[in-house]
């Protein structure tokens, strides 16, 4: 008998917004997978597609029903079962009947609490058709949508969009059940204008075939592909380069059942824009791919998807090329209208803009950005750093924002930055100012590159800087996923540049002028240490996090050396360096499990290590505890040498050598001496030697190869 | 009003109009034919200044509460920040909507859109059209709904929205809303480059109609309006609106008597929002100014809303735990 089936499933609805398809096929293979397994029916992975009016899954293959259980069901003791005379008793024909099966074919069985009666029983399989009438209604309530809507009432079920149609099949037979009063059948529709509409299918393979012959391509794939291929051809012909768009690929693979690619053009004049804002328009607005000329410069011409087989009669390129002409004219006045002031006279509006309701306008946030930019810049020159300019960093800053107020930002807000920088050029600023303005928003992801220039790093910094200090100042701090003003993002932003661009800086000092400038200009909010403390602790925890996820430190080199400092990532970043070439030197883990002894017999001891107290080498008895003193003295003197010159592994090396006199010390001298005067100077010379020996690296947060699995 | 013809000239020069497609009337008379004969109601628009066609009492209160309904008119919306002194070819201080209520939203009400745009000779195979997600959200109204706007080629002509909340109030039965913006659809039908050359009637242009009043109502809110005089105005309405709506509580005693006029307190919210808007593009408001002012409104509407869910008993859509006169008469 044929015990398999193919199967499948889908859920045809109105428009699905595009970004969120991915996720959900993915979540309704999770979904289904997991019912399968569950009831024992998967033999294979199932296989999900999305497109825009439907999300299918299928499979070659699950099981027609679940295989038979034997189950052996106990009863009561032997003891109770039976009589003196090895007649069963009312007991165990009561459990005869309940279990459906005569008392000859019980039995006793042995357990750990004696003899039990007994029976085996064989449990029916339930049918794959009947666990799926159940389970595939109950998955498409499972799965989850960001804003998701009721349609058949308040107490109906949500979905992302009203459910039109529902296709459920094990092989050719119908999988029946009822979603939001529609009905399971074998008809799917094809593609709204070209296809044909209730097409009845007998299985996954008939299904992808006749919905092809009706113009819909189930596989997200085959859509990426057709697009690909045709954007390569009409390239080829018109020997233009395509603007490389991963982003927007996907999208319009998600936009359509049916893509095709045909080509537009605009008027050559609109090439006096700057190429930013042309591929911004045609891009987000229009989800046109933008091309070039052999020479990298923009050509007048686009790529649009659209969701038909071809443009019967032309009209759709005639009125995409319309549309694109009316969003240019309108960047076109934007550009020339925005220009009819200079882009600092932009500053006054900004006090209409708010930037938190508590936390004032934007030109009040400008305001502290310059005083951050400067010092920052100022702290590079003093430092060294080659091309440092502090005036460069105040005008930058100065002019970051301005461009919120301009049309071309209200209209298209995702060229902030972008648009300022080119207003900027325009009317004459610096390269280095322009540029500046232009990256300030940069790095906006872990995989997006950083300013350009130092005078975008430090506007940058400042920028993001403010942000953390300003909101956490009001109680805006970042908690699970709600993070409005993405705080997180603005903290890795700020620890990505500094050791992208291996840039100096004290986090500490930059946050305390953060924190000033708050109390200084509007808002005037006075910040408590304690606060500071806590945006120093979010910043170390970003640090932490890109330190082993982006550059592959391992974690507990990273927590050493950022327990001992985490002020300057740069120097940071060296103590870890440092602290992995040591790593495997002999000495090392095992002087590392010494100071992790040494903090535990500390904190029995109740000392915080903050407060070590002197050592008197009077009291000193033991040679071991002598030699520790001098050796450990001699040695921080060295390391310290070290240390200061930037030599880290130099300063670990020495610090190493101090091993073979600490298992000594703890060898021959018992620390917790019955002579409080001993005892104490003990702890004293331990503390001060954690304290001394930590400052590159707090030994104790290693993981010594033993205890790391 | 007399009609001052003013010969319009425009950058691009410009070829005349399709004269074989439909002229801006035209276009009304067959969306409302068409919709009439889906049964609905042909309404007339509003007489009071709306920004968009869910503020008529015919969207706002007939959301509402259980029975079925269906409507459709014209709506004259005026947004005092898109005013281009008739200036840009696609922008308007007042651009026309028509909008279409199905209460309870139909199975095939996807299919019921499109085929009025068939009514209206666009044949669906020889044009890219598409719902990309829109989401759309009335602060001040307390409404919001989730939906798409539909793309011809590119170019948005229609808002189409399944209604979620009016008023602050979860709607049961879900309205389905279509916001078809008429001119950007005349636009195309008739294949012109700039609104003021569509062909109105047989032989008047968009632009003989209404260009004086697009120029004048844009200096209006940019240059003339007293912002002191206007936010004494939105102090004012809110206050005549309040004062309907309080004084409800206080008859409510002689239940049945002396019916508060809530359509009444509808009008002076309507106003009030009208008020904000032109304040807003008189630059005369901070973004936290702003928020105050919508929060206001905001809290007239869900008011109204409340009072008329009760007035008609529909005990069930008002919000549980929590007494329904809130804060209006705080």
């Amino acid at each position: 008998m044929k015990d398999r089936a193919t199967f499948l499933f889908e859920i045809g609805c109105e428009e699905i917004p595009a970004g969120l398809l991915p996720k959900a096929a993915a979540e309704l293979k999770e979904i289904l997978e997991k019912v399968l397994e569950t009831h024992r029916l998967l033999v294979a992975p199932i296989s999900v597609y999305a497109a825009p009016r439907r999300l299918v899954a299928m499979s070659n293959a699950i099981l027609l029903s679940q295989a038979d259980e034997k189950k052996e069901i106990l009863g009561p003791p032997k003891s109770v079962a039976f009589d003196n005379v090895g007649q069963p008793t009312r007991a165990a024909e009561s459990f005869s009947e309940k279990q459906g099966v005569p008392v000859s074919a019980l039995y006793t069985a042995m357990t750990p609490r004696g003899e039990y009666l007994a029976a085996r029983l064989l449990i029916r399989g339930k049918t794959a058709r009947e666990i799926l009438a159940e389970a595939l209604p109950r998955a498409i309530r499972e799965l989850s949508f960001p804003r998701s809507m009721y349609w058949t009432g308040r107490m109906g079920a949500r979905f992302i969009r009203p459910v039109r149609w529902i296709v459920a099949l094990l092989d050719a037979k119908l999988i029946p059940f009822k979603f939001e009063g529609v009905v399971s059948s074998d008809a799917t529709e094809g593609h709204r204008f070209l296809g044909r509409s209730k097409i009845h299918v007998t299985g996954p393979k008939d299904y992808l075939t006749r919905l092809r012959q009706n113009f819909v391509l189930v596989d997200p794939a085959e859509r990426h592909k057709k697009i690909e291929r045709e954007i390569q051809a009409v390239a080829a012909k018109a020997k233009w380069v395509v603007h490389q768009d991963t982003a927007l690929l996907d999208l319009v693979t998600y936009l359509n059942e049916y893509p095709t690619v045909i080509r537009g053009d605009f008027d050559a004049r609109y090439l006096e824009l700057p190429s930013e804002v042309i591929v911004t328009v045609m891009r987000d607005h229009q989800k046109y791919f933008a091309v070039e000329g052999r020479g990298g410069e923009i050509a007048p011409h686009f790529l649009a998807v659209i969701n038909l087989d071809r443009d019967r009669a032309g009209l759709v390129r005639r009125g995409h090329e319309k549309v694109l002409r009316a969003r240019l004219a309108d960047a076109e006045f934007f550009w020339q209208s925005d220009q009819t002031c200079r882009l600092a006279d932009y500053t006054e509006k900004l006090a209409h803009i708010t930037f938190e309701s508590r936390l004032g306008s934007y030109r009040d946030k400008t305001e502290r950005m310059r005083e951050i930019a400067r010092k920052t810049a100022r702290n590079w020159f003093d430092a060294g750093v080659h091309g440092a300019d502090v005036g460069a960093a105040d005008r930058a800053a100065q002019l970051a924002k301005c461009d919120l107020a301009t049309e071309m930002v209200r209209e298209f807000t995702e060229l902030q930055g972008i648009m300022g920088g080119l207003y900027a050029r325009a009317q004459g600023e610096d390269e280095e100012v322009a540029w500046g303005v232009y990256d300030h928003y940069r790095p906006v992801g872990t995989e997006d590159t950083v300013p350009r220039n130092l005078t975008g790093c430090a506007v940058s910094i400042a920028d993001k800087i403010d942000s953390l200090v300003a909101c956490f100042g009001v109680g805006i701090i970042p908690s699970g996923s709600s993070d409005p003003f993405a705080l997180r993002r603005a903290a890795s932003g700020v620890v990505h540049i500094l050791l992208e661009k291996n840039l100096p800086l004290s986090l500490s000092a930059t946050v305390s002028i953060a924190a000033h400038g708050l109390s200084i200009h509007p808002p005037k909010l006075e910040l408590t240490s304690e606060m500071e403390n806590r945006v120093l602790g979010f910043i170390s925890e970003r640090a932490k996090y890109l330190f082993r996820e982006k550059y592959g430190f391992a974690y507990d080199e990273v927590n050493a050396a950022m327990a001992a400092s985490a002020d300057d990532l740069i120097d940071v970043r060296n103590r870890i360096l440092a602290l992995r070439a040591m790593r495997h030197s002999s000495n090392f883990e095992p002087l590392a499990v010494a100071f992790r002894r040494i903090r535990k017999i500390l904190e029995k001891a109740g000392m915080d290590g903050k407060h070590a107290g002197t050592v008197d080498a009077e009291l000193l008895r033991m040679e071991a505890e002598r030699l520790l003193h001098r050796e450990s003295q001699e040695l921080a003197e060295r390391a310290g040498k070290h240390k200061r010159a930037g030599k880290y592994k130099e300063a670990l090396e020495a610090i190493s050598e101090l091993r073979p006199t600490v298992d000594r010390f703890f060898d021959d001298v018992l620390v917790m001496d019955n002579d409080g005067a001993v005892r104490r100077n003990r702890l004293a010379l331990l503390a001060n030697l954690l304290k001394e020996f930590s400052t590159i690296a707090d030994f104790a947060e290693i993981a010594a190869e033993e205890s790391k699995s | 009003m007399p009609r001052t013809k003013t010969k319009i000239a425009l950058k691009n020069n410009i070829k005349p109009a399709n004269h074989g497609s439909l002229s801006f009337q035209d276009l009304i008379f067959k969306l409302q034919a068409y919709w009439s004969a889906q049964g609905c109601v042909i309404q007339q628009p509003y007489d009071v200044e709306v920004g968009a066609g869910t503020m008529h009492p015919e969207t706002f209160f007939r959301v509402l509460g259980p029975n079925p309904y269906r409507v459709a008119y014209v709506q004259p919306s005026r947004r005092p920040a898109d005013g281009r002194y008739g200036e840009n070819p696609n922008r308007l201080y007042k651009h026309t909507q028509l909008q279409v209520i199905l209460k309870p939203s139909p199975n095939d009400v996807q299919g019921l859109y499109l085929n009025s745009l068939k009514a209206l000779g666009i044949n669906l195979k020889e044009h890219d059209i598409r719902f990309e997600e829109d989401n759309w959200e009335s602060p001040t109204l307390g409404a919001w709904g989730v939906g798409w706007q539909v793309l011809l080629d590119g170019l948005e002509i229609t808002q189409f929205t399944y209604f979620q909340q009016s008023g602050g109030l979860d709607l049961d039965p879900v309205s389905c809303e279509l916001t078809y913006g008429l001119e950007r659809i005349a636009v195309f039908l008739q294949d012109v480059d700039s609104v003021f050359q569509l062909r109105w009637s047989g032989n008047e242009s968009y632009g003989d109609i209404r260009l004086p009043e697009e120029k004048q109502f844009s200096a209006y809110s940019f240059e003339w309006a007293d912002a002191k005089r206007t936010r004494e105005m939105f102090d004012l309405c809110e206050k005549e609106a309040k004062s309907i709506l309080t004084r409800r509580d206080h008859s409510a005693e002689s239940a049945g008597k002396r019916k508060a006029p809530i359509l009444a307190a509808y009008d002076f919210c309507l106003k009030c929002s009208h008020f904000f808007n032109i304040l807003d593009s008189r630059g005369a408001v901070s973004t936290t100014e702003r928020a105050a002012l919508i929060a206001r409104v905001r809290t007239l509407s869900c008011q109204i809303a409340r009072d008329y869910c009760a007035a008609n008993g529909w005990a069930e859509f008002l919000p549980t735990g929590r007494d329904a006169s809130d804060q209006v008469r705080k």
